[in-house]
């Protein structure tokens, strides 16, 4: 893994913070082409990871990648699936049900249910896979080494308990993508424990890591604690927290912690991709990046 | 340790659930849906013991409280037989169809004393609290008008029909997502009395509104609109924005952000003259789970307090969600008219 990771949050007009500002990011990216250009800057700023969720929007700026391979060659797409939004609006539209049969592909569903529910009961898995295959279908051409699971279906996952489908997807992008299986999580010391007790180990798991100690859920203790003295490979998200701490005092805090593997950060100006990118450089050399 | 059992695993019954499985205080005695699909899927894949019928796991479990999170139309039913028993209640947002049932649902639960709490969720986000205590601390004076938007993803074509089309299982814009909005000006406003105008427009939904625009009035004689429409896909999800003006200043609050305005240095501490900004990362509370955001865990950690008897069951209460069904009532009373 690389050790800056570029994010999307910007381009689909997600702020943790801003509602106003997600409002007026989703007017600046209207046009695909001024993702696109914001990725190159990224590239000029040496990121050679675009970390992103399925969204539908995805679908395009992947074709226009595929459109000129030679320049995006070097990139490497870390995808986040799935899109919670569009399944969260379709459960209140058509219930689980109903959103399950929309979004699994082919009739898969329909033959299902002729099965009667002892057939059904065997195969939840192969649900879960084939909507897999449905979210990472736009990214086919396109380097995908690592596989994320978005933090709202993880901590879904991890407060039902749901080991064996964690542990099913685990495997599963293992035997069909041959990528590593990931986790975004805002529960992470948790979710690390559930991990090593299905015997997934040094897992990589992307959460919120901030100077602010904002959305690390059980507190900024317990997540320091736990990265000094577990094996995993973490990338720190939200490491602004939001912009409410200077840059410069965020990173820094970021950059001196153990077992920090990347950094990822989005941006929307050239000027802060390579603000941002430069002061992890400089901290990185101050704490010579403390990795187990 | 508190025994929980939930009734309904939908959107927001399997958000419960989890939440409620990460609780240290909690154990999870039962759950209940009449799917199968959802039954199966929990039975196969977790530790919870389920039922197909709520009445079925009662005879077998003995809870102190459920979490009630079925379609609206079935909550006063089942809410009336779960306080006859004196189980304790959380149960979905909006409390009831029919605000004379739900009254007395309201006088049951006071009477019984069982621990009471509706999931009106906003009331447990950073933004909204801080804004309730600087317009209860009289930081912005007396209140002259307030205006309320809220905006989202919903229903953005014609659809298939469910209980949410349907406006008699309450159903519709009005009754599913206004309800949030005017529930939080009922709690930073005061009470609203009286409707001076609805408007209820359908634009994809065959039987109920998908949009709610209607001119209101509080007890204290406040006026002020609310401008509602969940299908609006230029809002990515959900979003509820409120502004109050007042004598001394001005308030513009949303889900993660609060901005006001002070006339004078008569200021909360931490606050100047003139136009402040707080964002949600410096307002939020610590949970120790956190799935969706930090008020579905914030609520249902207040319900356990409160069963617990370390918090006094005095946010979002039975009464509290009634005067909020009671508005809506009046609202659809006045377009019908």
């Amino acid at each position: 893994m690389q050790r800056i990771l570029f994010g999307d949050n910007q381009f689909f007009g997600v702020n943790h913070v801003s509602d106003e500002k997600s409002r007026s990011q989703s007017i600046k990216f209207k046009e695909d082409k001024t993702i696109l250009k914001t990725i190159d800057y990224a590239m000029d700023a040496g990121i050679e990871t675009f970390m992103c969720t399925t969204h539908d929007r995805m679908v395009n700026i992947a074709a226009l990648m595929r459109n000129s391979i030679e320049k995006y060659e070097n990139l490497t797409i870390y995808p986040c699936l799935p899109y919670a939004h569009k399944y969260a609006n379709a459960v209140t539209e058509l219930g689980i049900m109903g959103t399950v049969k929309q979004y699994v592909p082919g009739n898969f569903f329909g033959s299902m249910l002729k099965g009667g529910v002892a057939y059904l009961s065997k195969d939840y898995i192969s649900i879960m896979e084939l909507m897999v295959d449905a979210e990472l279908k736009m990214f086919k051409g396109l380097s995908t080494p690592v596989i994320f699971l978005q933090n709202v279906i993880t901590d879904l996952l991890l407060g039902l308990g749901m080991k064996d489908i964690i542990k099913a997807y685990h495997q599963y992008i293992i035997k069909k993508y041959n990528a590593e299986p990931a986790y975004i999580t805002m529960n992470m010391p948790k979710m690390l424990m559930l991990l090593n007790s299905i015997g997934i180990k040094n897992p990589i798991i992307c959460t919120s890591i901030n100077i602010d100690g904002f959305r690390m859920s059980g507190g900024k203790e317990l997540y320091e604690y736990t990265l000094k003295n577990n094996e995993v490979r973490t990338i720190a998200m939200q490491v602004l927290s939001g912009g409410s701490t200077p840059p410069s005092k965020a990173l820094e805090y970021v950059c001196s912690l153990t077992n920090v593997n990347s950094i990822l950060f989005g941006a929307s100006s050239k000027e802060n991709i390579a603000e941002t990118s430069a002061l992890i450089n400089y901290y990185d050399e101050k704490y010579e990046m403390h990795i187990a | 340790m508190k025994k929980i059992a939930l009734i309904g695993i939908g959107k927001m019954g399997i958000s419960h659930l989890s939440i409620l499985g990460a609780h240290p205080q909690v154990e999870i005695v039962g759950v209940a849906d009449t799917s199968t699909l959802v039954t199966d899927i929990i039975n196969k894949y977790t530790s919870f013991k389920c039922f197909e019928n709520y009445k079925t796991m009662l005879n077998e479990v003995t809870p102190d409280a459920v979490v009630v999170s079925v379609p609206t139309k079935y909550h006063e039913p089942i809410v009336r037989e779960m306080i006859n028993k004196g189980i304790h209640v959380f149960v979905e947002k909006p409390f009831c169809l029919g605000t004379e049932k739900g009254y007395q649902l309201v006088e049951l639960a006071k009477n019984k004393k069982v621990i009471n709490q509706v999931g009106y969720h906003n009331k447990f986000i950073g933004t909204f609290v801080e804004a309730n205590k600087i317009i209860k601390g009289g930081f912005i004076g007396d209140i002259i008008h307030f205006s309320g938007d809220m905006n989202g993803p919903v229903v953005t074509k014609p659809k298939a029909e469910n209980w949410r089309s349907k406006p008699e299982e309450g159903g519709g814009c009005l009754m599913d997502y206004a309800a949030h909005l005017i529930d939080l000006i009922n709690y930073l406003v005061d009470p609203i009395k009286k409707i001076n105008g609805a408007d209820l427009i359908s634009i994809y939904s065959k039987n109920v509104e998908d949009a709610v625009y209607s001119l209101l009035e509080t007890e204290n004689g406040v006026h002020g609109s609310i401008n509602v429409n969940w299908s609006d896909e230029t809002y990515r999800k959900m979003s509820t924005a409120i502004t109050i003006i007042g004598t001394k200043g001005k308030l513009i609050v949303d889900s993660t952000e609060l901005k006001v305005f002070f006339k004078t240095i008569d200021t909360p501490k931490g606050y100047s003259k003139g136009w402040n900004i707080k964002q949600i990362n410096q307002l939020s509370n610590d949970v120790n789970f956190y799935l969706r955001g930090e008020e579905y865990s914030s609520q249902i950690d207040y319900f356990i307090d409160a069963l617990e008897g370390n918090k006094p069951n005095n946010i979002n209460t039975f009464k509290s969600a009634w005067t909020t069904d009671n508005v809506i009532e009046q609202i659809k009373k006045f377009k019908n008219n």
